[in-house]
């Protein structure tokens, strides 16, 4: 018996050989997502998505005569562990190309790392703007920046009559960038502004901020951060009885799971998101919209999740498009065939235009933003 | 006037679970002395039988209460006849480094067994708040602090009035002489420790629904439990009380009239304050130094 278990390392040494000839077979993506902590709902959402992407590909044959492998690696909400996991898979796992970091402030930790190795990245979720304004050229971004949303929103400013408005945001480089950049939009529009509360992202009372800004002049209050402590603050501004027009906005609201978590208290919020899982018809493709949601369903994933989940797909399927481009999965050469890809991503066509310092830019794609508003526990589409 | 009246409203409500939280953690780094780093993952542990009970085997909600606390306390015995007796006598570094451990094992087994997104709880409470003129609270907060309160009547009553009360704090002044005068003290270690954690688990059962429950949920619960601790002085259940109260205003009050980016500041501010004014705690009794 002993001699028989003393086999078992070496049976195990064999498999990780055996593993380690197989990966060579494969194109790996690495994906940089938070699974725990602040953000692993949305995370997790977004991993979702992305598997859905590479087994699809997989399915029609892989990249290259190769399968898509997807080095999934969680950065624990945590800008640090971020660094480090981007760091991990480029030189231990040899990603040539990585998908994340979800949040602005976990992105922006990831950078240097992108510069330092040459290896680029999609990012799929974050929202500040300097992520495509310092003058990195290995950022490929397809989610909106905070003034792209802000912009969008400028339409609708008028028709929904706001005076004055207070914010509320998490207190990062997502929160603080959307703040500065929806306070622009709002100032030139003649729209004063409050209070502007932050709360940490791991916060789980917000009660304090809420009593203040129910005790304030104005009748507005956009909200900023992820589900999670979203469904937080809907609970306590009801608790609290505020009676204020709140909207929210970074994409990663998930209102179905609002809905069913705080019941009445969302019924007449809105919210800025940029997919239209309820519409798919409204979508810009359709026919992928709607096979993205049918295998999101049949994989039994919570409908709620495919408001973020979708970035997940479209991120690696943008991933998996430049390797194709380049014809080899090196990150120099996926580096410059992000430049000529243009795919039917689910918010519209992803197309990558230049932005930030000349001869250092970033990538940007030109996603669309929507305004939806929950009536009767029923989603409802606003025209911007 | 109103958004004051609301924040002190608020700071009831959040400093009754603080103050369970500080007597569950004073007893044990009070009174037992040791440097308990598992306390955040009972508050973690309690939630997580709110979760089960609830939600997976769709029992009632006020029975799952009492389930999360026996289930607080069969763990912490189990942690202390299985890694705290064997260290008896040992230092403090030791238990420390041992406890470490089984604060990361412990949080990394709720992650791998519940996964890293958060869960809910539902409750049985209505979705209006009671609105009493400017101010107005959540029934299910209400009921949390009267739940607490109740918690914390039982464990000052069980400390100060009975003979198991009276043989703990025999036993953590002077171990042999209390052994000399027929107290069992392994037993008595054992139920302290077990008290102290189904204390935690019951913050964690009661807070668990207000917020939302994940494996990382404890950590700052903890720092907030050591605060409270040091805040009220160690071992004082009186002062581990008042010493919730006080964090609970300095992080209302902080949030609402300096800065909300610092409220989880507040409460370190004051603590540094009173390391360096009166670094007993505010409420430690006088002692006789050598």
């Amino acid at each position: 018996m002993t001699r028989a278990l003393g086999l078992v390392p070496v049976f195990a040494l064999a498999t990780a050989l055996f593993g380690g000839t197989a990966g060579a077979q494969t194109i790996k993506i690495g994906v940089n997502e938070p699974l725990t902590g602040a953000f692993a709902a949305s995370g997790t959402y977004v991993v979702n998505g992305a598997k859905i992407a590479a087994d699809e590909i997989n399915a029609k044959g892989g990249i290259l005569g190769k399968k898509i492998e997807l080095v999934i690696e969680d950065n624990k909400s945590n800008p640090t562990e971020a660094a480090a996991v981007a760091e991990k898979l480029i030189t231990s796992d040899k990603v040539p190309v990585l998908m994340g970091a979800w949040g602005s402030s976990l992105t922006l930790a990831v950078m240097p790392k992108l510069m330092e190795y040459e290896t680029p990245m999609v990012v799929e979720t974050s929202s500040s703007g300097k992520i495509t304004t310092t003058g990195n050229p290995f950022v490929f971004r397809i989610s909106p920046p905070s003034a792209v949303e802000a912009a969008a929103f400028k339409g609708i400013v008028d028709k929904l009559a706001l005076k004055k408005v207070d914010f509320l945001i998490i207190n990062n480089d997502w929160g603080r960038g959307t703040a500065e950049d929806f306070s622009k939009m709002m100032k030139d529009k003649g729209i004063s502004i409050g209070l502007v509360e932050t709360m940490d992202q791991g916060a789980q009372d917000m009660s304090a901020q809420l009593s203040k800004i129910k005790s304030s002049d104005s009748e507005t209050v956009i909200v900023t951060t992820a589900v999670d402590q979203l469904t937080l603050i809907f609970k306590q501004a009801a608790a609290l009885g505020l009676k204020k027009r709140i909207i929210t906005t970074g994409g990663s609201q998930n209102p179905d799971q609002i809905i069913a978590q705080a019941g009445a208290a969302a019924n007449g919020t809105m919210h800025l998101t940029t997919f239209l899982p309820w519409f798919p018809d409204k979508t810009p493709n359709p026919e992928a919209t709607n096979y993205f949601i049918t295998e999101w369903k049949k994989r039994g994933f919570e409908f709620a999740g495919c408001t973020e989940s979708f970035r997940g797909y479209d991120g690696i399927r943008t991933a998996a498009a430049a390797v194709e481009k380049a014809g080899k999965a090196e990150p120099a050469a996926i580096k410059a065939a992000l430049w000529d890809i243009n795919i039917k991503g689910l918010n519209g066509d992803i197309v990558f235009r230049k932005s930030g310092p000349e001869g250092k830019e970033s990538g940007q794609s030109q996603p669309n933003v929507y305004l939806i508003e929950i009536n009767d526990g029923k989603v409802e589409l606003k025209t911007l | 006037m109103s958004e004051f009246l609301q924040h002190l409203v608020n700071m009831l409500v959040l400093g009754g679970t603080y103050a369970l939280l500080g007597i569950g953690l004073t007893l044990i780094f009070g009174i037992m002395n040791v440097v308990n780093f598992t306390h955040g993952v009972l508050y973690t542990f309690g939630a997580y039988i709110m979760f089960i009970v609830v939600q997976q085997l769709g029992l009632n909600f006020f029975l799952a209460l009492p389930v999360a606390v026996l289930a607080g306390w069969l763990l912490g015995a189990t942690i202390e006849l299985t890694l705290l007796r064997p260290l008896r006598g040992s230092d403090i570094d030791t238990t420390m480094l041992v406890m470490i451990g089984a604060w990361i094992a412990m949080q990394s087994g709720t992650l791998w067994i519940w996964g890293g997104v958060a869960k809910s709880v539902a409750t049985p409470f209505p979705e209006a708040p009671l609105v009493l003129g400017p101010v107005s609270v959540s029934w299910l907060r209400l009921f949390v602090l009267a739940a607490a309160a109740m918690l914390i009547l039982v464990t000052y009553l069980l400390i100060n009035k009975t003979s198991l009360g009276r043989a703990m704090r025999a036993t953590f002044q002077d171990h042999d002489t209390a052994s000399l005068m027929g107290v069992n003290v392994d037993m008595i270690y054992t139920s302290t420790f077990a008290i102290g954690s189904s204390l935690a688990a019951a913050a964690g059962a009661l807070l668990g629904p207000v917020y939302v429950i994940f494996p990382q949920m404890g950590d700052l619960a903890a720092v907030k439990a050591f605060a409270i601790v040091i805040l009220g002085g160690l071992g004082n259940i009186t002062g581990a009380v008042i010493g919730g109260f006080i964090l609970a205003l300095a992080e209302e009050l902080g949030a609402g009239y300096v800065s909300s980016g610092y409220r989880d500041a507040m409460g370190f501010v004051i603590i540094i304050a009173v390391l360096i004014f009166r670094p007993t705690g505010l409420f430690a009794r006088a002692e006789r130094v050598g």
